[in-house]
């Protein structure tokens, strides 16, 4: 084909990655949108074919990949989401680096010099910018990835100086790129590709697994804008789209995190929170009262309600508890109750999360309602059933300014006439915090693992 | 008048396509973020362009490698991105009466 043709075909198949994305405006458009997307992908692959050599193996390496990709594909469970995702941004990552070292072996073949020529100097900056974001984000996603499969600790590790190390590592790593823009050769490019290698291990060693939600969103942008910088570099419209549409993506999903957390960004990309620092929560050394109750008591109160809203968060989901939770609604649902789930933001391990987890148990999706929609009508709401969540109900982040979460968005559960919160023991949630929703006069608690005590309730329900 | 320097021209359109994705993304429901983060992860996959190109010149050498290399890794997120997106997708289903 024609480069004219080829840069034709490659603005059909940007149109389309933007149709897949603004498919996805809702639930019914979200699968015509997907297929768009895998058009557009193979009309990018194909024209590409026509201009290259060594067809064979390239078609071959493609089986490969895909092989593995459909195979992971079909077998992840959903809860391993997170993971997933992270490990093919770091793929992404490691590709971009491979196709700039490529790039850099052989400039004439690409276009971008000319034979007997060096680098053009604009390139060798693109090259150098496409290279250092595609090495942070490739190994910046495997300790991700390792954080969130549980293979690393989730605890954020501290050395002291850490925030100097990695400005004086950023520095360096800047001075070699600019040594490389003056006199490319190889060893500058090799010695800031390692150096950027050990910057991703270093930015998000020290990041807890509560900020992971955010984290994953950060790299996901990243793996955008190297794509993105690959595409400046072999002068490639589609990878530019392309890459800056993800990139775009991830940075106002990590926003949409950070502010349902109310943490500033950059407090999250400097690392610390998640961990329990500064959370020593006060107790004030007075024992306070809770009421606790059976499930038979929850299934009776719920049975007899006009609606109910369901709070759900990650431990509903560690205890596979989604699907009895389902049957559980049905049930009400049956009884004339008015059922629904209320998501908070940050519900899961990463944005979204909870909403396919409760999708994958078969809850429809018009139950499940965002915390904005749904918070004016707690108050309306005869029973609240807090299940596996716990942070994301405390009204202190509304009332005590000296809460470290002071100000964070909540499901305002605590304004319903009964707020039944299923947990294992009194202990505290994940930001180490005493919750006052748990000694409300009108709440219930009932211990257990919230996979019994939903099937005790669903034996309770007559 | 000279021609325009195809960095200026690249920076068009990477600007354009920030602004595009901006307004695109903002309109995703908050519940399909999930989906969104596996498309997207598929669409960056698009990297397998750059290294199908660098996997494209005649002659075999440790560039060609790098970038066969490259197009496996892009191709493991590109079928893969696309396939759990359409998995988890097709979960959300209304009511069944």
């Amino acid at each position: 084909m024609s480069a004219n043709s080829v840069a034709l075909a490659y603005l059909g198949a940007a149109i389309l990655f933007i149709l897949a994305l603004k498919g996805l405006s809702s639930p019914v458009s979200a699968r015509r949108g997907n297929v768009f997307g895998m058009v557009g992908m193979a009309i990018a692959v194909l024209t590409t074919l026509t201009i290259t050599h060594n067809v064979t193996y390239i078609l071959l390496a493609i089986a490969a990949g895909g092989v593995i990709g459909a195979v992971v594909a079909r077998r992840i469970q959903m809860t391993a989401m997170p993971e997933l995702v992270a490990a093919m941004h770091s793929l992404v990552g490691l590709a971009a680096v491979l196709i700039a070292m490529s790039a850099f072996n052989n400039p004439v073949a690409y276009g971008i010099a000319l034979p007997g020529e060096a680098l053009h100097f604009s390139n060798r900056i693109e090259l150098f910018i496409g290279t250092f974001v595609g090495a942070i984000t490739f190994t910046g996603s495997i300790i991700a990835f390792g954080k969130l499969s549980g293979k690393l600790g989730s605890k954020p590790l501290h050395f002291g100086g850490q925030h100097w190390v990695n400005l004086l590592l950023g520095v360096v790593m800047i001075g070699f790129g600019i040594a490389f823009c003056i006199t490319p050769s190889w060893t500058p490019f090799l010695i800031m590709t390692l150096i950027a290698l050990l910057l991703g291990v270093l930015l998000i060693m020290p990041i807890g697994g509560a900020d992971m939600p955010v984290v994953v969103s950060m790299l996901n942008s990243y793996s955008g804008w190297a794509a993105a910088g690959i595409g400046f570099t072999l002068n490639n419209n589609m990878l530019i789209i392309a890459g800056s549409l993800v990139g775009s993506s991830g940075a106002i999903l990590s926003y949409i995190m950070c502010k349902a957390m109310n943490r500033a960004f950059f407090n999250v990309i400097l690392g610390g929170f998640g961990g329990g620092e500064g959370a020593a929560a006060d107790t004030g050394g007075v024992q306070k009262t809770y009421r606790s109750g059976s499930a038979e008591d929850a299934a009776f109160m719920m049975g007899n309600a006009d609606s109910v809203i369901i709070v759900p968060g990650y431990g509903l989901a560690v205890a596979r508890a989604q699907h009895a939770i389902n049957e559980m609604s049905k049930m009400l649902t049956e009884k004339g109750v008015k059922v629904r789930y209320a998501i908070h933001p940050v519900a899961g391990r990463m944005p979204g999360h909870m909403n396919v987890l409760l999708a994958e148990a078969e809850v429809p999706y018009e139950q499940v309602v965002e915390m904005d929609e749904i918070n004016n009508e707690f108050a309306d709401t005869d029973v609240v059933l807090v299940i596996g969540a716990n942070d994301v109900v405390n009204p202190a982040a509304k009332t005590d300014p000296h809460s470290p979460i002071f100000g964070m968005p909540i499901l305002e559960a605590h304004k319903a006439r009964t707020i039944l919160v299923v947990k294992r023991s009194m202990a505290a949630g994940y930001a180490g915090l005493d919750n006052d929703l748990f000694y409300m006069d009108k709440t219930m608690m009932v211990f257990g693992d919230a996979r019994k005590v939903v099937d005790e309730i669903i034996k309770a329900i007559t | 008048m000279n021609i325009v320097d195809p960095f200026i021209l690249n920076l068009t359109v990477f600007v354009l396509a920030v602004v595009v994705g901006y307004h695109v993304v903002w309109n995703v429901t908050p519940a399909l973020h999930t989906p969104l983060m596996a498309v997207t992860n598929a669409i960056s996959g698009i990297i397998i362009v750059g290294a199908m190109l660098a996997a494209g010149p005649e002659q075999l050498d440790a560039g060609t490698i790098m970038g066969l290399v490259a197009v496996t890794l892009a191709a493991v997120n590109v079928f893969g991105g696309f396939l759990v997106t359409q998995r988890m997708l097709s979960m959300f289903k209304k009511k069944s009466k």
